[in-house]
């Protein structure tokens, strides 16, 4: 699914990812950990491309492609979804609509026809009730003055109704309460199957007791420091950062 | 379907190129030759059949144009005007004799109409919205008409209600925009060739929406519309226009005068939606959009709402504003303003408070793209009398690229203590995030453009009626296309 090899990236000459691999099979959930501003968020707005980030090195192959090669819509459509760190407001546009859009690009993109209204409000209908959001919910600006964890919620609405291939969850567990986490998680984990992979980027050993991953990485100062199974994050969350780095 | 979505389907069909109503129509023209005098002036007259006292109108008007200067307040560059290098008048021949029916009408200007999505015969006509179509100096056809005189309500061209209504005519035209108001206003009183005339009388709701469509056809020819709704005391209606031209490499000018007039507990809301030609990347070609639209409630309880989606023209130049004389009276301004390439537009609202208790709402978006300039000029004006009178704007610019302008320049003058003005505005930049945003949601570049302006322009969009809502949402995409990446 996702190759990454000996990646460098800096921003405005600063170098933040310094030598990463990383490889992501179909079917895997993977975890990612790391202190603050180890580059996690960086990693996820690489892969999905955003611009100003400068790839100094390294490769990353996406299904066969060059990741690296596609704009940020071609990314999107091949199936690479990222659920945001934070979330962006769009005033003016009804979330439903947004989410509308969103799929007719995709279906466009594949060189099918629009998908019918009905249909389209059905499967909003049956997402959202599946993450306990309001229809009322969906005919507000998309994500304008919703609550932290409302925007988290969403995210993963959008993320459910175009089923990627491969998703990023930037710290999507920050925020919300305990019920939105179990609802969220049982999300995920209902779209998990053999053939969509998963990258979930997190502080709290308390998601990945919901989303069991298959491997867990620990990412410190722009590269993988360590990588192990579910038990990693037991050992993380008892002895910190600092010694589990030191033991790598 | 709605008229405005087959509007766009079928001109999306025309052509490759980015205006996709830039076709012209191959038609024998009857076209008196290049200039302005008063010979000119009689030719239109006579060609129309005018009685004596519309002649003696615009060679008035003619007198005054010939004694004012041309406007400076906007921040436009204007190329000097030749109006000595332009045409007046300019009409198909096959329409030189009024065609009693849609059969007599060359069916190649049917087509035309066709293209646009307006079709005009029976069968195919659009429910919901009464046609009338103006082909250059004259208008071809209107729908609906008996259905809309069973209610007692007027809609024809100006031209024959000069002869049908000539005491309304008289009454009515030039009492909002007086002919000596501006060069443009006293230009278009002296040439002015054909536009709307409508009527409602007292106590009618009209049940449909009522619709002109302009269309410039021939080569350096002037339009110079002129439009008058009269809402009598009671009534309602809502108006929409609609404007394109072929693309051409000359510039033309299209110069109107609207005017409208409420009385007491009347509504009138009119709704534009201006995609004239832009003129190319580099500037070249393009409609002068020079328009001088004013609505007066006279009436009390009376209420004048304009929206505009401003999308095309090389040169906007255009302040709807209301004259609020009755008690209680209510205006409404609407706007959305976009730019791309090398558009510039300069355009506002005025407020005038006459009457007491009277209100009046603001709301601007203007968008520049390109090396484009735009500008929101506006006057609110509140007179001694106009106790308790209440103003609220808000002007918000948003910018695409670095290489383009917006500007703000809100009057405000008020001679009444108990008066509340109000006033807001912000300028950003379009935000890069958001637009990643969406393209991470699978949005090309410019779909993510188009639907973050849209939203920006929402609260003017939503005024518009249904019909044209949906264009409206596409050409504020299209008229961005290339504006970013
Ligand atoms: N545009 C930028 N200019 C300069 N430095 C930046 C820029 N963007 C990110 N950084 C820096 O890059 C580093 C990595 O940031 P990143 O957001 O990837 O961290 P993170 O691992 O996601 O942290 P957190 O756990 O706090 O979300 C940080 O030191 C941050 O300050
Ligand atoms: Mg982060």
């Amino acid at each position: 699914m996702l190759e990454i090899k000996n990646l460098h990236v800096s921003i405005e000459e600063k170098k933040i990812i310094k030598g990463l691999d990383l490889s992501i099979n179909k079917g895997e959930v993977h975890a990612l950990m790391g202190p603050n501003g180890s580059g996690k968020s960086t990693l996820s707005y690489v892969l999905s491309g955003k611009d100003k980030y400068e790839i100094n090195d390294g490769t990353i192959d996406y299904n066969g492609k060059n990741l690296l090669e596609l704009d940020v819509d071609e990314r999107a459509n091949e199936g690479l979804f990222l659920a945001f760190q934070y979330p962006m407001e769009i005033p003016g546009v009804q979330t439903s609509f947004f989410l509308k859009t969103a799929i007719n690009s995709k279906r466009k993109y594949l060189g099918q026809s629009e998908m019918d209204a009905l249909e389209f409000a059905k499967l909003m209908k049956s997402k959202a009730e599946e993450l306990n959001i309001s229809t009322e919910m969906l005919k507000r600006d998309l994500n304008v003055n919703y609550s932290g964890g409302e925007k988290k919620k969403q995210e993963i609405l959008q993320m459910s109704m175009l089923s990627p291939k491969m998703a990023i969850l930037d710290e999507t567990d920050s925020g919300l309460d305990i019920d939105a986490l179990r609802i969220v998680s049982e999300g995920v984990n209902k779209l998990r199957n053999n053939d969509n992979s998963f990258l979930v980027i997190t502080h709290y050993q308390r998601l990945l007791n919901y989303i069991k991953p298959d491997f867990v990485h620990i990412i410190a100062d722009g590269k993988i420091v360590k990588s192990g199974d579910y038990s990693l994050a037991l050992e993380l969350e008892e002895k910190g950062y600092e010694e589990i780095s030191q033991t790598a | 379907m709605a008229a405005t979505e087959q509007t766009i389907k079928q001109v999306n069909t025309l052509g490759s190129s980015d205006y996709k109503y830039g076709f012209s129509t191959e038609v024998d023209e009857i076209r008196p030759p290049k200039g302005l005098n008063e010979e000119i002036i009689k030719f239109i007259s006579a060609q129309k059949d005018e009685p004596e006292w519309m002649l003696e109108w615009r060679l008035n008007a003619f007198k005054v144009f010939n004694k004012l200067p041309k406007p400076q307040w906007a921040k436009l560059n204007i190329p000097e005007i030749d109006y000595q290098d332009c045409y007046y008048y300019s009409i198909p021949k096959s329409l030189k004799d009024k065609p009693k029916s849609l059969d007599e009408i060359d069916p190649e200007i049917l087509k035309t109409y066709e293209k646009l999505g307006i079709p005009l015969k029976e069968q195919k006509m659009l429910s919901g919205i009464a046609v009338d179509a103006v082909f250059d100096s004259v208008s071809v056809a209107t729908t609906y008409k008996k259905q809309l005189s069973d209610l007692g309500i007027v809609f024809c061209s100006i031209s024959e209600a000069v002869k049908t209504h000539p005491e309304l005519v008289k009454k009515y035209l030039g009492s909002v925009i007086p002919v000596s108001d501006h060069s443009f206003a006293a230009l278009n009183s002296a040439v002015f060739t054909d536009g709307s005339f409508i009527y409602i009388p007292e106590g009618v709701r009209c049940p449909v929406e009522l619709s002109t469509y302009f269309r410039i056809n021939a080569m350096n020819t002037g339009q110079f519309e002129r439009t008058l709704i009269i809402a009598d005391k009671d009534s309602y209606v809502s108006y929409l226009e609609g404007c394109t031209a072929p693309m051409r490499d000359e510039n033309q000018l299209h110069a109107a005068n609207v005017e409208l007039v409420a009385l007491d507990n009347a509504e009138i809301k009119y709704s534009t939606v201006q995609n004239w030609y832009p003129g190319d990347k580099e500037g070249k070609g393009g409609i002068y959009n020079f328009v001088t639209k004013r609505g007066a409630c006279r009436g009390k309880n009376s209420k004048i709402s304009w929206t505009q989606v401003e999308t095309g023209s090389a040169i906007t130049w255009k302040y709807p504003s209301c004259i609020l004389q009755g008690d209680n009276s209510k205006g409404e301004f609407y706007s959305v303003a976009i730019t791309n390439n090398m558009q510039q537009a300069d355009t506002g609202t005025k407020m005038i408070h006459i009457g007491k208790n009277t209100s009046s709402k603001i709301i601007s978006k203007g968008i520049s793209a390109g090396k484009a300039n735009n500008t929101y000029r506006g006057l609110v004006n509140i007179l001694s009398k106009a106790k308790n009178a209440r103003n609220f704007t808000q002007c918000d610019s948003l910018l695409i690229g670095n290489q383009c302008g917006a500007h703000t320049v809100p009057y405000i003058e008020s001679s009444n203590s108990d008066s509340m003005v109000e006033h807001e505005a912000t300028t950003s930049k379009i935000n890069e995030d958001q637009l990643f945003y969406c393209q991470q949601r699978g949005l090309n570049s410019e779909d993510a453009v188009g639907l973050i302006v849209n939203g920006f322009c929402k609260e003017v969009l939503q005024h518009l009626p249904m019909e044209f809502a949906v264009e409206a949402q596409k050409l504020v995409a299209i008229s961005l296309e290339g504006s970013v990446g």
